[in-house]
């Protein structure tokens, strides 16, 4: 933060004091949008939650058939997790600590390319090229570790089914993941790395030392952010994924969860009555959950900057 | 130094260290050749099993060789360096596969018809994405007059202006804003349309509300960053000749950060000109070409491909439009991606 020690304000002309309004006026109107976003999904979403029987494909409460969207988007979501925290974790190392610097700010363009792609492009591309050429993995995966209740299968031969699903949101969250892991792995003081050099540390040794106990905040942030984006990515999931109201466990199955972003995709177009309030309610669940892991994150962070002051 | 210290050493070549054995600096990148040669010999020459075959192979051979002449804890560091450039390749792999499906599918579907015809009347063959690329431009461009000078002068407030708990809160929940999911941002433009006009509304400007939920944040957060780097220097140089406050952030702080702040923007067009699930939500699809944003229906790129994909018609000739569109909207985020760059290469000031 800037330091500005201005004991003495040049005098308050009426530009100015139409200009500062202004740019207050905007600053709130932007607590407001946030504020009408969730204001404007209650008032409509209401009549969903308490919908009967007929606007819920047969289900007997809102809850009931949320229940399995919600499972569905947040397996997805680790899923996506699980894969691409490490790889990312890999990547930002790679970028910050081994590649060369001339060529470093290139590499770290390049990853950042990946999340200009748009997420329908993801989707047809998961379908057209990835869930084929997952068929022979999650086969050979169903044959060698089928007694784990993820790869039970039997394997989907279209390959659309929950695995290709995470595989496909690993990708789109990776450049989130490794953009932010790579400005904390860049800001570990370069006292405490030479420290460890000249002690004689390897350079794996000198990053265990120091660069992950200081970044590890950054990375558990960056892996929140990733989630939250994971969690409401929609048309890559509705086009990847055959998803239907079931809660299970099996990645590899025709038998999916569904996701509810994907969810109100595929259902909205068609939907009409209180159909829509019920997907407008989902959309407010889903809010309501990014919010969450969103707000937690940003806290990690801004803690973190907090501390980071100091050196 | 290090030349006479060396020719104190026992025969040479393997040797570098006077306190410990060291391979020769070849040595990562020989084995690695050699495991590639064992991995094509064992998968049949495939490419994409050579690599992941050949690279197991290296991460065994090098430690168990790293372990026997240096020391565990050099065969650990050898191997976490190739554990993490090959994590870097293996973000490449989907990029490039993309961007090759992408390219190999639409290409040949690129035509002067395809840019100059809208899909009306069209059934099989033929057609293109005129409407939908003139919706994409104006809904995009409706969202941009909203979001940049409501971003530009919350990040003035933010920077110039904000003491106290007020712009704390609102970095804050900036902050949180850039993760509201997409879909969230239509339904909520849906929410707002529905009270006025009723239900089943599809209206373009709701669409360029959505898409400024999305990318106000964006902006304010890129403003913020550029406006934090003007050097206070030229502000106090403005107010010591007397300038009000206004005309120095408008006279001296924005075009210093004009560069940075144009960066900012073009790259936030490039986020939110891809975004389908908002625009699915409340622009619809429709097959000719509309240009009113206060009434009816508006195809855009995003949704044109989503649509040409799931229902590609009798003949299926849509899935080649849907990677026509799909390679168009590419083009337009690589470019737009090149262009920001390019701003911020000519013009940052650091370079002048």
């Amino acid at each position: 933060m800037a330091t500005r020690t201005r004991s003495e304000h040049p005098p308050v002309r009426r530009g100015d004091r139409i200009f500062s309004a202004t740019a207050l006026g905007a600053g709130i109107l932007i607590l407001l949008i946030l504020a009408g976003v969730a204001i404007f999904l209650l008032v409509q979403g209401v009549p969903g939650i308490t919908a009967g029987r007929g606007s819920l494909s047969g289900r007997d409460s809102f809850w009931a058939y949320v229940g399995p969207f919600a499972f569905g988007t947040v397996y997805a979501s680790i899923i996506a997790l699980v894969v691409a925290v490490p790889i990312a974790v890999g990547i930002a190392l790679f970028i910050s600590h081994y590649a060369p610097r001339r060529v470093a700010l290139a590499l770290g363009y390049i990853v950042d390319l990946l999340a200009a792609v748009p997420s329908v492009v993801f989707g047809v591309w998961g379908i057209t090229v990835l869930s084929p050429a997952l068929v022979p993995i999650m086969q050979w995966l169903e044959d060698n570790a089928g007694f784990l209740p993820f790869f039970e299968g039997p394997t989907l031969t279209s390959g659309r089914n929950m695995f290709t699903a995470g595989l496909v949101l690993a990708v789109m969250i990776l450049p989130i993941i490794t953009a932010i892991c790579r400005e904390v792995f860049l800001q570990t003081p370069r006292l405490h790395e030479e420290a460890a050099l000249a002690l004689g540390a390897t350079r794996w040794e000198m990053i265990r030392m120091t660069v992950f106990p200081y970044g590890r905040s950054g990375i558990v942030s960056a892996s929140m952010l990733g989630l939250g984006r994971a969690l409401g990515e929609t048309l890559a999931v509705a086009l990847v994924l055959s998803g239907s109201a079931i809660y299970t466990f099996n990645t590899l199955a025709a038998e999916n969860s569904g996701t509810i972003a994907a969810n109100i995709a595929l259902q909205f177009p068609e939907a009409s009555g209180t159909a829509v309030n019920v997907l407008i309610a989902t959309g407010l669940i889903l809010f309501v959950i990014t919010f969450a892991v969103n707000y937690t994150a940003r806290k990690i962070v801004d803690r973190r900057s907090e501390f980071s002051g100091a050196n | 130094m290090a030349s006479t210290l060396e020719t104190q050493q026992p025969p040479a070549g393997a040797a570098r260290s006077i306190h410990q054995r060291t391979l020769p600096r070849y040595a990562p990148a020989a084995v690695f050749g050699g495991c590639l040669v064992i991995g094509a010999v064992l998968t049949g020459f495939g490419l994409i099993g050579t690599v992941v075959l050949g690279t197991v192979i290296y991460l065994v051979v090098i430690y168990v060789l790293s372990r026997t002449v240096e020391s565990s804890r050099k065969a650990a560091d050898r191997v976490v360096t190739g554990l993490v450039t090959s994590a870097f390749v293996i973000a490449l792999v989907p990029l490039v596969s993309v961007i090759y499906t992408v390219f190999s599918r639409g290409l040949p579907v690129l035509s002067a018809t395809f840019f100059t015809s809208s899909m009306r009347n069209v059934v099989g063959e033929g057609g293109g994405v005129f409407h939908a690329i003139w919706g994409t431009v104006y809904i995009t461009g409706m969202a941009l007059v909203i979001s940049v000078p409501i971003g530009i002068l919350t990040a003035i407030y933010l920077v110039e202006y904000g003491r106290g708990w007020l712009p704390r809160q609102i970095r804050f929940l900036v902050d949180v804003m850039t993760g509201i999911p997409s879909i969230v941002a239509g339904l909520f433009a849906y929410a707002l349309f529905v009270l006025i006009f009723g239900p089943g509304i599809r209206i373009g400007i709701g669409g360029a509300i959505a898409l400024s939920v999305l990318m106000i944040p964006v902006v304010v957060r890129s403003t913020e960053e550029m406006l934090k780097l003007v050097p206070n220097e030229l502000r106090e140089a403005a107010y010591a000749l007397g300038v009000p406050k206004w005309r120095t952030i408008v006279k001296v702080v924005l075009p210093t950060a004009l560069a940075g702040i144009a960066t900012g923007v073009t790259l936030s067009i490039a986020r939110v000109i891809g975004e389908t699930a908002p625009l699915l939500i409340i622009l619809g699809i429709t097959d000719s070409a509309n240009f009113d944003p206060f009434s009816g229906r508006i195809a855009t790129l995003p949704v044109f491909t989503y649509y040409e994909y799931i229902q590609p018609g009798v003949d299926g000739s849509g899935e080649g439009r849907a990677f026509g569109g799909a390679l168009v909207l590419v083009l337009i985020v690589l470019v737009l991606n090149a262009v920001a760059r390019l701003i911020s290469y000519l013009f940052s000031p650091t370079k002048a």
